[in-house]
């Protein structure tokens, strides 16, 4: 039987969506006060879902305790209490919750392997959330 | 096609061993889960239908209907129960949240007389949760 596995997770970051290809101008209409000079943060809420056999010795997808290493590891280590503008992952492209839904998706594929990871789902704020699956 | 969800809650006890490891297997793959005089949590249940709705009456299934299938079949027999040693299912297997929320697809299926299932979602903590859909 196949089951899909999601835990949560939360980090606190700081960005500002600002692109060096639009002029000022462009910037303030296409972000807003997202693309205010100094920046500003967001307690991000993560959950990650896997997918696979429910094993019948264990009766687990994966062990959840190596799922939780990884994600501490690899992502909430990374970017939690960190500027994601100044880290090298968006040294090319804006730090959206679009563009860090499919970074970290990116990371876990390469660094999670007991279970197919079937989805990241990024809360920006209680009122959006975004959804990356590869 | 439009997709119901109605949501409930029920609390019950488990542990997880497994009788063919060691002692220290158990231990070490299920943790604190392990200890034998058992745990508990307050469980979330979400059960998603999906069906065509009936021009005459606007519903995709009857709640009230839904909500009686879902008590008499999993509330009943769950709630304020300890899972590995009052609920048949887990007698020979372990009630882990994945195993909870094959065990309650079993019980629904072929329940609704007019709607089809869905997905089962189980959450076991606020920050863990398994989705079945019936998948082989």
């Amino acid at each position: 039987m196949k089951a899909h596995l999601t835990r949560r997770y939360i980090f606190s970051a700081s960005h500002r969506l600002h692109s060096d290809e639009l002029s000022e101008a462009e910037n303030l209409a296409t972000y807003g006060k997202c693309n205010n000079p100094y920046g500003h943060g967001h307690n991000y809420a993560l959950e990650v879902t896997v997918s696979g056999q429910v094993n019948p010795q264990t009766g687990m997808v994966c062990d959840l305790v190596q799922l939780d290493d990884a994600v501490q590891r690899e992502v909430l280590e990374r970017f939690d209490h960190e500027n994601l503008n100044v880290r090298q992952e968006f040294a090319a492209a804006v730090p959206t919750t679009e563009n860090l839904s499919e970074v970290i998706f990116n990371i876990l594929k390469q660094s999670f392997t007991a279970a197919h990871l079937e989805r990241v789902r990024l809360e920006e704020t209680m009122m959006n959330s975004f959804e990356y699956s590869g | 096609m439009v997709y119901l969800t109605r949501k409930c809650e029920f609390s019950a006890s488990h542990y997880y061993h497994n009788p063919e490891f060691t002692a220290e297997e158990n231990q070490r793959i299920f943790g604190k889960c392990a200890n034998l005089n058992g745990h508990g949590h307050n469980y979330t249940l979400e059960v998603t239908v999906k069906g065509e709705v009936n021009p005459k009456t606007g519903f995709v299934v009857d709640l009230k209907e839904l909500k009686e299938i879902l008590n008499r079949e999993v509330i009943e027999a769950l709630d304020h129960r300890h899972l590995n040693k009052e609920v048949p299912e887990f007698f020979q297997q372990i009630p882990t949240t994945e195993n909870l929320a094959i065990a309650i697809w079993n019980r629904l299926q072929g329940k609704l007389r007019v709607a089809q299932l869905h997905r089962v979602r189980v959450y076991e903590l606020p920050d863990l949760f398994v989705d079945f859909y019936g998948e082989p």
